[in-house]
């Protein structure tokens, strides 16, 4: 091949590499190659050093939450021509890809109550910062109102890209009270909000009135913006669409993807049919080809940054395909009622983890209302309560310092979720460790 | 006996279903399913009481399938796709090389899938070891002094490299004079879309003749309003920035910073350290040089190696090593500079743990022949290849992992676009087309490492008789793909009149 080339050896391709800076030796600080057997052996030693979800009673959620994915979910995101191809700019070979993603952002677009949904992006934080962004292309206002509900992770984003787009964001301050800071997010909302970021349920699990907050925002000009970080309490409570949210985004991680302790998961972003070229992310959509068959093929590409470089609505390029499919291939199983179904079992896990917990002298649980997941308040501070949890072989919920550690008033605050996985025998053991630990 | 109609006979070319053999057409979802149907099992338990629930009137509408017809469905919808497992995938820039099957094993073991982002810290060493250690090695890689772990993709590590430069001009009280941000012409579209979502203005610069920066209009342009550049190195004419050097101190003399789009690095890999070369921030694409899967879109991971002088403002959060081992900063204390957080949790784990797998693999040896690999193998479709494609930069020097053609001399009325889709009925995926913008009818073609000379040469073959036939100007071309499952599709419609969800007729 040299030969052909015109080249005397390899190093003469690299000619121009700066001699000084062309390495002539394996890098050090790296191991030299190894077999598969080796490299097992060594991941595998790496892996068994954690309590992992299905070893435990678990209970963590704040973002991330263990459900079952049926078998063939993983078996079929694993054919190679999912998994080996690339994003389907060339349609007549990428049809399934397409497909998939058609079928998706339907799912997505029913699921949230939304017109539209796009192609997906990284993740639920930054589909919500995009989705900040979005607001302020369409109000051309600069301001923005985060509820106190909203994970602290997803208001950090926020935080960040605001300070370096120059967009002001109004934080309200999380709070371990009963019910969510409604009220505090209809009075910062004025005629200069381009949007009102709430989640829902919030960070704490509890279930705001997107109705209201929507008709508040709606009277200033302002854009509601909802954040569903668990896509399954949408099988029980009105998706936020219908509630009167402009833009609904999310976390897609619950169905399909798994914990992965925290990437990758799925960025969800739905919004109202009139401002869909102001969206970010790729779009599929439907057509012909040239023997007049129904085809599918990424579509508005001039909203994008490989066509509108520095005037593009995102700079997002790739995206969360996989993580996508996996979630659609969930929800195709689940259908409709099964969604409901599984919301259900979640829910009454949730229901029956808290009334474990109530009954435990010093534990109050915080909630008016929840899904599967739920703060409570406990006699000490709930992060050393969470590692002797730990040590009991327990994972036993987030504690809120871990989001907000700057706040002693949340120190002694624990968020519990629950899910289908949640049997019986864990919510006795969850009580029974923890009437212990703080007897 | 009445279904034997003549209207029921066919010629050898139709079928009654639309199937042909093993190219099966498939419905939607949405056409197959029903709201009621479900093919998920759960345990059955008596539900309690529920307390107030503002609760939906209906099911979302949302169609189920069975376990059989689901998996059927989606295998059918597979069969539609092209694949680097399927064959050479040439698409220069977006390094489609295989995928090692070791890696999916290993990122499914539970150690690193089945734990929480915010369980206790006590109980996933392994899984922080894992980014303690990639971390280690992309910084040893790199010749850098940190790298922040968290970006998802490499547009994201892009906006984090940008952010890290604009936090040290704000560090500096510069950030309100130094807003402009020098990219070129010939720079992914991602390079201009993040610099403006960082806060910055674009300048371009263009192109000079040998398809590298124009090193003259770069320097001309350089002062005190100036925060830095993002260059591509190796470019995206498949060329070395040679000069990369000279620019950075440039930069650096005039008060910017060197952001370097490592889009390309597997050509240069365990061969070059950027850092050598004056590099303040470079994104890594996991998913390119380090060959975890493409996914039909994502998703990728794009950790982001720091100069001394960015590594600072790292944003939030990292691993560090302490007396109880390892354990994560995830938050702001007083002291800190790091710039914020710019996800939740810490980063694409999944894609980390292949990553490492890789690497251990490779090991620094075998990476270094990543690289050699990637660029013998451009070198050598270029030589076999710039007879009857025009090559422009050919003679700028060796390229490096991918070998730039334009459509010069093809017929009057035939493009890049005739070719690709032929490549497509010889069995490939086309190369990247119409980019980059410097070059007429662009085609970039990156075969990577892991094709053998056989499959080279098969492809070789196909591509010479393209190129004569788009020279020749074969009407066939045209109309091509013919053998695909979709003839080319009316991308004029799809945006003219967006359907972008299904909706029953």
């Amino acid at each position: 091949m040299l030969a052909t080339i015109g080249a005397g050896s390899i190093d003469d391709l690299f000619a121009d590499v700066p001699a000084a800076a062309l390495q002539r030796a394996p890098i050090a600080g790296l191991p030299l190659h190894a077999s598969e057997r080796a490299v097992e052996r060594h991941m595998a030693a790496l892996a068994a050093q954690a309590l992992t979800a299905d070893q435990a009673p678990f209970f963590c959620g704040a973002g991330a939450y263990r459900h079952h994915i049926p078998a063939s979910v993983d078996h079929l995101i694993q054919r190679g021509e999912f998994l080996t191809a690339y994003t389907p700019y060339q349609p007549e070979i990428a049809q399934g890809t397409l497909q998939v993603l058609f079928e998706f952002q339907t799912q997505v677009a029913r699921l949230f109550g939304g017109d539209v949904a796009n192609a997906s992006l990284y993740d639920g934080s930054t589909a919500c910062w995009e989705a900040v962004a979005m607001a302020t292309r369409v109000t051309r206002r600069h301001r923005a109102v985060l509820s106190g509900g909203l994970h602290p992770h997803y208001t950090a984003t926020a935080r960040t890209m605001a300070h370096f787009a120059g967009d002001d964001v109004c934080v309200l301050p999380t709070r371990a009270q009963a019910d969510s800071d409604d009220a505090a997010v209809i009075a910062a909302i004025d005629d200069t909000t381009a949007c009102v970021v709430v989640q829902y349920p919030d960070v704490l699990g509890r279930i705001p009135d997107l109705a209201a907050i929507a008709a508040a925002a709606h009277s200033h000009g302002a854009l509601l913006v909802a954040v569903v970080t668990e896509p399954v309490a949408l099988g029980l409570i009105e998706s936020p669409g219908a509630l009167g949210a402009d833009i609904v985004v999310g976390e897609g991680q619950a169905l399909g993807v798994g914990l992965q302790f925290g990437g990758p998961y799925l960025g969800l972003f739905a919004c109202s049919a009139k401002f869909v070229r102001q969206m970010p992310g790729r779009l599929c959509g439907e057509t012909l080809d040239a023997d007049g068959r129904r085809s599918f093929v990424l579509t508005l590409a001039t909203r994008e940054q490989h066509i509108r470089r520095d005037k593009a609505t995102s700079n997002i390029c790739t995206n969360s395909g996989l993580c996508a499919l996996a979630f659609s291939i969930h929800l195709s199983l689940l259908g409709g009622l099964g969604l409901q179904t599984m919301a259900q079992v979640s829910h009454d896990r949730a229901v029956r983890t808290a009334q474990a917990l109530a009954a435990i002298n010093g534990v109050c649980v915080i909630n008016h209302t929840w899904f599967n997941e739920f703060a409570v308040r406990l006699p000490v501070a709930a992060a050393p309560v969470v590692d002797a949890l730990a040590a009991h072989g327990i994972l036993g919920g987030v504690p809120l310092s871990r989001l907000c550690p700057d706040r002693a008033d949340l120190a002694d605050v624990l968020l519990i979720a629950a899910s289908e996985c949640t049997e019986a025998d864990d919510i006795a053991a969850l009580a029974g460790a923890l009437q212990e630990i703080l007897a | 006996m009445n279904d034997i109609s003549p209207t029921r006979w066919h010629g050898a070319g139709e079928t009654v279903t639309g199937n042909r053999a093993l190219a099966l057409e498939e419905p939607l979802i949405f056409e197959l399913g029903s709201v009621d149907r479900c093919g998920v099992d759960f345990d059955e338990a008596p539900l309690v009481a529920l307390p107030t629930l503002p609760r939906r009137a209906a099911p979302v509408d949302l169609p189920g399938l069975s376990e059989p017809e689901c998996v059927r469905h989606y295998t059918r919808l597979s069969r539609q796709n092209y694949a680097i497992d399927l064959g050479l995938f040439p698409l220069g820039s977006c390094t489609m090389k295989h995928n090692p099957r070791l890696n999916e094993k290993v990122a499914r073991m539970p150690g690193f899938a089945q734990v929480h982002p915010l369980q206790p810290v006590g109980t996933v060493q392994g899984a922080l070891g894992v980014i303690a250690q990639l971390a280690d090695w992309l910084v040893q890689l790199t010749g850098m002094a940190a790298v922040a772990m968290s970006p998802k993709a490499g547009a994201h590590g892009e906006l984090c490299g940008l952010m890290a430069i604009h936090a040290a001009l704000e560090a500096r009280g510069e950030a309100g004079t130094r807003r402009k941000i020098l990219v070129p012409d010939s720079a992914h579209g991602t390079n201009p879309a993040t610099a403006a979502f960082a806060g910055f203005e674009v300048a371009p610069i263009p192109a000079g003749p040998d398809g590298r920066v124009d090193l003259a209009a770069l320097l001309a342009q350089l002062g005190p309003d100036v925060a830095g550049v993002m260059i591509t190195n190796p470019n995206t004419c498949g060329l070395f920035e040679r000069d990369l050097r000279t620019i950075a101190d440039a930069v650096h003399a005039a008060g910017g910073y060197v952001y370097c789009d490592g889009a390309n690095f597997n050509a240069i890999v365990g061969r070059v350290r950027p850092g050598d070369l004056g590099v303040d921030a470079m994104h890594i694409n996991l998913h390119k040089t380090f060959s975890t899967p493409h996914g039909g879109g994502g998703p990728g991971s794009g950790p982001v190696v720091l100069s001394p002088a960015l590594a600072p403002y790292a944003p939030l959060p990292f691993v560090v090593r302490d007396d109880h081992g390892l354990r994560l900063v995830e938050t702001a204390d007083g002291e800190s500079t790091a710039f914020g957080r710019m996800c939740a949790f810490h980063g694409q784990m999944g894609m980390f743990t292949r990553a490492l797998a890789f690497i251990l693999t490779h090991g620094a040896d075998g990476l270094a022949q990543v690289a050699n690999d990637a660029v013998l193998n451009a070198n050598y479709l270029l030589a076999r290849l710039k007879d009857v494609l025009d090559a422009p930069f050919a003679v700028s020097g060796p390229c490096m992992h991918e070998a730039l053609f334009s459509d010069a001399g093809f017929a009057e009325g035939f493009s890049t676009l005739d070719l690709a889709k032929g490549l497509i009925d010889e069995g490939y995926h086309p190369m990247t087309v119409y980019f980059p913008l410097v070059v007429h009818g662009a085609m970039l073609v990156e075969p990577t490492e892991t094709e053998s000379r056989a499959a080279l040469d098969q492809f070789i073959t196909a591509m010479r008789d393209l190129a004569a036939r788009a020279r020749a100007g074969d009407p066939a071309l045209h109309s091509a793909p013919h053998h695909a499952p979709r003839r080319r599709v009316d991308e004029t419609l799809a945006a003219r009149k967006p359907r972008l969800v299904w909706q029953a007729q």
